[in-house]
């Protein structure tokens, strides 16, 4: 699947929800779900500033696609976590350079959100498009 | 006065978020204005708007006779001997920094103590970090005991006679436990220490009288106590503000000025540099007058005492809740509960109360120190002021456990 085909998916699979308590309850279910996060990356210079709750993202190359991964302390800002590495994770870093999330906003992801966590959420995509620019640049 | 009539001064407590009606119980971060408030500010910006004190016309003596009438007011209000020892401030946070610098620099020598609560919210611990830095001053903690309360028998160890003022609040912003201020101010003065109590809270949940209390200092904010934003107060005592130099300088702080050399203002003006916030700093009439007689109004009290004792019931009777401030004597706790759930991170639970219309607070809560002390990178706090009913803590206490059922 495509990166688009995949957004588009995504934002399918929100049309569905009648409101904030289905949309939340699909996301606490895919937070639960998240892949473990590796204990020895949890460090201090993969931790992401901005959130209220405290946030890890770690990437690697692989195979020349971006292999992300994540976690959080708070359930909900994991769901989002895991949405975002669904979308990411395994894509190039061209592909990822070019995006510009807005699907998110589609998905009323951002307006939904507090202030605060709309914050987190803002790093945690500076952080993935960090990866990808480190990727393209070489280094 | 039923709360239904004290609500219906409030305009913003019938409104909606989220589609549903709000359950205001942030409180502790500010309370909401009522109309009284919000009609004085905009009458003073529409009707008597003029700086204060230098120009002689009318509209500038009228606002200058609001501003001085406020401090009278407020004077009274706390019970302070004279209007010399008001001063206006923007909040708390200007308060105490006037005074750390002021104090600071009439008082304290390289090597000297400050004894700071550990309960203290950074208001009251970073602008004394900033003086300690600056002077070589040493700071010491006086602990928080499990339950909440402040470690009385390790008070007089921590004082010696280089420990020049202690620094506690009336009610912590986390625990929501009255303090023992009494009996620590006599503890300090008897070792010759003065003493700031940070107020911030503390005006909200109770008459205030500084004599009474004997305390040196004595610091609040309008906006928590239903004034405008922007507002604030610093009692001290005559004798001590005027030993202390000025903060900020400029304005009305002056006597002469010369580049030879330049004469300050006396009291209170010399602590009241620059343009003040002359058409809020009124509100503070409106609205300790409405404290006030919340305070003495018996049907409210009762309100207030159910809604303390509702909650306080329902968090405690919980298994995977962990109350932060539960002193063993209920008379010493107010309605502020922060608390942490087992299994739910505090940012979650905000998160989703919000979608049920219940607006509380989550996080550190502006007191590192605390949360370090109970082991916790954040709590959930609801706080609770004397508009709200037993029906909204019903409403809080429900949705909570909704909250926590949908992440566990």
């Amino acid at each position: 699947m495509t990166l688009e085909e995949k957004k588009q998916e995504v934002v399918d699979e929100f049309a569905m929800f009648e409101g904030w308590m289905d949309r939340y309850e699909y996301i606490i279910e895919l937070g639960k779900n998240l892949d473990a996060y590796p204990e020895d990356r949890r460090t201090e210079d993969r931790l992401i500033k901005g959130c209220q709750s405290r946030v890890w993202l770690d990437w690697e190359l692989r195979d020349g696609r971006l292999e992300f991964a994540a976690d959080s302390d708070a359930l909900i800002t994991k769901g989002i976590i895991a949405l975002l590495l669904d979308v990411y994770s395994g894509r190039t870093a061209e592909e990822i350079a070019a995006d510009d999330f807005s699907f998110l906003e589609e998905i009323g992801l951002r307006e939904n959100l507090s202030p605060t966590r709309a914050n987190g959420l803002v790093s945690m995509i500076a952080t993935l498009r960090r990866a990808a620019e480190e990727t393209l640049a070489g280094k | 006065m039923t709360v239904e009539e004290l609500r219906a001064q409030f305009p913003i407590l019938s409104s909606q978020v989220n589609g549903r009606p709000l359950v205001y119980l942030d409180n502790a971060a500010t309370s909401q204005r009522p109309a009284s408030v919000v009609e004085c500010w905009e009458g003073m910006a529409l009707r008597t708007n003029a700086n204060l004190h230098r120009a002689v016309h009318a509209l500038a003596a009228r606002a200058t006779d609001r501003y001085e009438q406020t401090r009278e007011f407020v004077r009274h209000y706390l019970n302070a001997a004279a209007r010399e020892e008001i001063i206006f401030t923007s909040g708390t946070t200007g308060g105490i920094n006037l005074l750390a610098h002021s104090f600071g620099e009439a008082f304290l020598q390289e090597g000297d103590e400050i004894l700071i609560a550990e309960c203290e919210h950074h208001s009251d611990i970073v602008p004394w970090q900033l003086l300690a830095a600056r002077k070589g001053l040493k700071i010491k903690v006086l602990p928080v005991l499990d339950d909440g309360m402040p470690d009385l028998s390790a008070l007089e160890g921590l004082l010696s006679p280089r420990t020049k003022i202690a620094c506690i609040a009336q009610i912590s912003n986390v625990l929501g436990i009255l303090n023992p201020v009494g009996e620590i101010i006599r503890t300090c003065h008897a070792k010759g220490c003065a003493v700031l109590v940070d107020g911030a809270q503390g005006i909200v949940h109770g008459k205030v009288d500084v004599r009474a209390l004997d305390c040196d200092f004595y610091v609040f904010s309008g906006h928590k106590v239903f004034a405008a934003t922007g507002t604030g107060v610093l009692y001290g005592k005559k004798g001590l503000l005027e030993q202390m130099p000025p903060f900020l300088g400029g304005g009305e702080m002056i006597d002469t000025v010369r580049f030879s050399g330049t004469t300050f203002a006396p009291l209170p003006g010399k602590f009241e540099a620059g343009t003040q916030d002359f058409c809020a700093v009124p509100t503070l009439m409106p609205a300790l007058a409405l404290a006030g007689s919340v305070f003495a109004d018996a049907e409210l009290q009762r309100s207030g005492e159910e809604v303390k004792a509702y909650v306080l019931d329902a968090l405690r009777r919980n298994p995977r809740i962990r109350l932060f401030g539960d002193p063993t004597d209920p008379a010493r706790k107010v309605p502020l509960f922060s608390f942490c759930v087992e299994g739910a991170h505090h940012e979650d639970l905000a998160l989703i109360l919000d979608k049920m219309g219940v607006a509380v607070r989550s996080g550190q809560m502006c007191a590192e120190p605390l949360m370090d002390r109970f082991g916790v990178t954040g709590m959930l706090r609801a706080s609770f002021a004397p508009y709200n009913t037993l029906r909204e803590a019903e409403t809080f206490t429900a949705s909570l456990e909704k909250a926590i059922d949908m992440l566990t």
